[in-house]
């Protein structure tokens, strides 16, 4: 496939899932605006979510202070704001659109009509009062987003195009439920809050199934880390990154000039590493080092894995055999 | 002047439905405008979901219009089909014999049937292709032959396009529009697959590649995402499971063509190329070009990779040369040419120079490397001062126009504002070509000028397209549908 090719694939998946994840974490917001609390408690929780996103320097030079509508405009419909969800869900629609030949057209069509239509819902939103259609629109989002998923699993060959496309997605679903857990993690956040977490990531059953206990802190955090068979856990997606990965680098290189036959061992590496520690991790011994610091390691650690894939497989090499 | 009644292609001259298209006429006939502007309203909605739009530079981000659809079919019946069929093969033919003798002896210059300065000296003459084998003779391995019917219903050839002629995908996607809008119209009425299309394609061009390959790499080369046709190149590579590859993509080692792939370096041995010569090849044509690949050229005069359309064909649909299309045919075929090129005065020539002049307001005066529509004048339907204007550039470069009749194009019921109404239509159908075999399929590309009284047909002018039918003589009644 061409490197290209897998990078647009590779940037539609996690532009997708970030789009998803936006949809649900300003869900989260919303359904907490509902709970009875002090109105600085809700600036403290935007400021911290806008913090987690990385979003908070280009929030403040366009708007100031954080005032909770316009955050919620900001971070769902600002087409000028290249973080904001309309324009992942447009991201990830021109890069499909870049390799429609190579996905099914019923993938590319989804997506596709998911992007036409969010624009007409989205149209005429300002920042003064957006939340009012809000929390429908974010719901239309979730709902499109797991049909393209579904599109993808039930049309697209299991082949190079299709673990790119994956790859993408998962790495950025790890990220997003790492740094949704790190913009949480204070002690001020109490169960109710923890809930609004669990049910933003439809969690919330399935946490019920796994403890039958009260919502606590540390159970929705080892259930989101480390539980293997929560789909959005960290754990989970990481095993998923693993593979696809693994699928990927099993294709072999051919020999061509400039080829290099050692790409991506070291990415495989890491990638493995990372996935280890989680996959025998007992959440007793994580939960003393549990806190900013370490949301903010983890964060990182999967930047890096993501500027390793595209340089291993996803910016065209340079035809010199010297770049090899 | 008052131009001739045009032909229809449904109503003979007492209105009444021609036999090929009795049952349908029928159909139509009993269909209610508002379900018409409903089935028009859902074609529209598809097309802008599946996404068979064109991006409008300069307008709002996201913005891409549909061209627009008609849902009348144009159709055709099979006797005229066959004759005008072996007319554009015997045209094609004749077109890749008259390339591959201008990039090699010249005969056709010797023998003094055209000028050679008209060939030599065209921009589109490509020197560097003097003396280069193409595999299988073929130049032109796609070609796109614009087709009208004049006023007594004979087909003519308006032009040929043997660069990178594009539409193709819209005579594929309004027939599947078609089925989907109108299924009890097709288990009805017996209508000439075209869906084989990208099969012959790429058939033809795996059986270009160089020598000694045995299972060729075809890729699909496009300018890229922004382009006017990126559907079509999209479209095109993934019906026939070729990659879509850009100029980044590609390079050059060892006089072989490769693209960058997530398994490294792979070959590619015939590269279907949707961009112009001029950018192909920074090192032989514009340096500026950064859609094209450096050495693409070097490479494919190794003949380590064949370009389909090759390098070079540009001179030869040139509406300079178009008046010497006919000669080509007795030519080389040694046969009288099946469709008629329409009349045409080439203003080199003063004798032909002075009768233009005198017509002006009853002629069509083309640009000779004008297309799309533009750097054109349609007399009986220019003001004073717009002819006034023309006429002084055609004195002032006489050779860099041709002048045809004001053709009275022929017309097909189109459904417009006002319901339906007569709209002057063309036809390019897509003509494939290997050294041993030409093939059309059944049709083409039916466009439509939607204005009322308009010739111009390109969408870049207001103009849509419809399906493009190819049914039996007189077939059988349409069952009794329910309306």
């Amino acid at each position: 496939m061409l490197s290209r090719t897998a990078d647009h694939l590779f940037w539609m998946g996690r532009y997708l899932e970030r789009a998803e994840h936006l949809a649900r974490l300003l869900d989260a917001h919303h359904r907490q605006s509902l709970l009875p609390r002090s109105a600085a408690t809700l600036v403290t929780n935007w400021q911290a979510t806008l913090d987690s996103l990385s979003q908070s320097a280009a929030y403040h030079q366009v708007h100031g202070e954080v005032r909770p509508d316009a955050v919620f405009h900001f971070l769902a419909f600002d087409r000028e704001h290249p973080g904001s969800l309309v324009s992942c869900l447009q991201a990830a629609r021109e890069n499909a659109r870049a390799v429609r030949g190579t996905i099914t057209a019923e993938t590319w069509e989804a997506l596709n009509a998911a992007w036409l239509e969010a624009r007409t819902l989205t149209s005429g939103t300002s920042p003064e009062a957006p939340m009012r259609e809000g929390s429908a629109f974010l719901e239309f989002v979730k709902d499109r987003a797991h049909l393209v998923h579904g599109v993808i699993t039930a049309t697209m060959l299991r082949d190079e195009a299709h673990a790119f496309l994956r790859l993408g997605s998962y790495l950025e679903r790890a990220d997003g439920t790492v740094r949704l857990l790190g913009a949480r993690w204070s002690d001020e956040t109490n169960t109710a809050d923890w809930a609004v977490v669990l049910r933003s990531l439809s969690a919330f059953e399935p946490y019920r199934r796994l403890y039958r206990e009260a919502v606590s802190r540390d159970r929705v955090t080892e259930l989101l880390l480390l539980q293997d068979t929560m789909p959005r856990s960290v754990h989970r997606s990481l095993n998923q990154v693993n593979d696809y990965l693994q699928a990927i680098a099993r294709n072999g290189r051919s020999s061509g000039p400039g080829a290099n036959a050692g790409a991506g061992n070291e990415t495989l590496r890491r990638a493995g590493e990372l996935h280890a520690q989680f996959h025998y991790a007992r959440y007793a011994d994580w939960a003393p080092q549990l806190g900013a610091p370490f949301f903010t390691a983890l964060t990182r650690r999967l930047e890096d894995l993501g500027s390793r894939i595209a340089q291993d497989f996803l910016v065209p090499m340079s035809t010199g055999v010297e770049a090899a | 002047m008052a131009l001739p009644a045009p032909y229809d292609e449904m109503l003979d001259p007492q209105g009444q439905p021609r036999p090929h298209c009795r049952g349908y006429a029928d159909w139509l006939a009993r269909r209610s405008t508002d379900w018409l502007a409903e089935k028009r309203a859902e074609a529209d909605a598809l097309f802008h979901r599946v996404g068979i739009t064109f991006a409008v530079y300069g307008e709002d981000e996201g913005t891409e219009r549909l061209i627009p659809f008609d849902v009348v079919p144009r159709s055709m019946p099979r006797s005229e089909w066959t004759l005008l069929e072996a007319g554009l093969k015997q045209r094609v033919r004749a077109l890749n014999a008259f390339l591959h003798d201008i990039y090699h002896g010249q005969e056709i210059l010797r023998a003094g049937l055209i000028p050679p300065e008209q060939v030599l000296g065209n921009a589109q003459y490509r020197p560097e292709m003097h003396g280069i084998d193409v595999p299988g003779s073929t130049y032109a391995h796609i070609a796109g032959i614009d087709i009208v019917r004049d006023h007594e219903g004979r087909f003519r050839v308006l032009e040929d396009n043997l660069r990178v002629p594009s539409g193709v995908s819209y005579m594929l996607e309004n027939r599947k529009m078609m089925m989907r809008l109108f299924p009890d119209l097709f288990t009805s009425q017996a209508v000439a697959p075209v869906e084989h299309y990208p099969d012959v394609l790429l058939e033809n061009l795996k059986r270009v590649a160089p020598a000694g390959v045995t299972d060729p790499t075809v890729a699909l080369l496009t300018p890229g995402a922004y382009n006017s046709a990126y559907f079509e190149h999209a479209f095109l590579a993934q019906q026939m499971g070729i990659e879509l590859v850009e100029g980044q993509d590609l390079f050059v080692r060892d006089e072989r063509l490769w693209m960058r792939t997530t398994r490294g370096p792979q070959r590619v041995d015939v590269l279907y190329r949707r961009l112009d010569d001029d950018f192909l090849d920074p090192l032989a044509f514009r340096a500026d070009s950064t859609l094209g690949v450096p050495g693409l050229l070097h490479a494919y005069r190794a003949g380590r990779v064949t370009i389909a359309n090759a390098i070079g064909t540009g001179v030869a649909d040139d509406k300079s040369i178009y008046p010497y299309v006919p000669e080509m045919i007795r030519f080389y075929l040694g046969e009288a040419p099946l469709v008629d090129n329409v009349d045409t005065w080439i203003l080199r020539r003063p004798d032909e120079l002075a009768h233009v002049l005198a017509h002006l307001p009853e002629l069509v005066v083309k640009e000779v490397h004008g297309a799309g529509g533009y750097g054109m004048l349609i007399g009986p339907t220019a003001t004073k001062a717009e002819i006034a204007a023309f006429r002084e550039r055609i004195v002032a470069h006489p050779e860099r126009y041709i002048a045809q009749p004001t053709l009275a194009l022929s017309t097909s019921p189109t459904f417009v504002e006002s319901g339906l109404a007569p709209r002057h239509v063309d036809l390019r159908p897509f003509v494939l070509s290997t050294r041993d075999e030409v093939t059309v399929v059944p049709g083409g590309l039916t466009r439509v000028a939607l204005r009322q009284g308009s010739l111009v047909v390109n969408s870049s002018q207001g103009g849509g397209t419809k399906d493009t039918w190819v049914v039996e003589d007189a077939p059988a009644p349409l069952e009794t549908l329910p309306c």
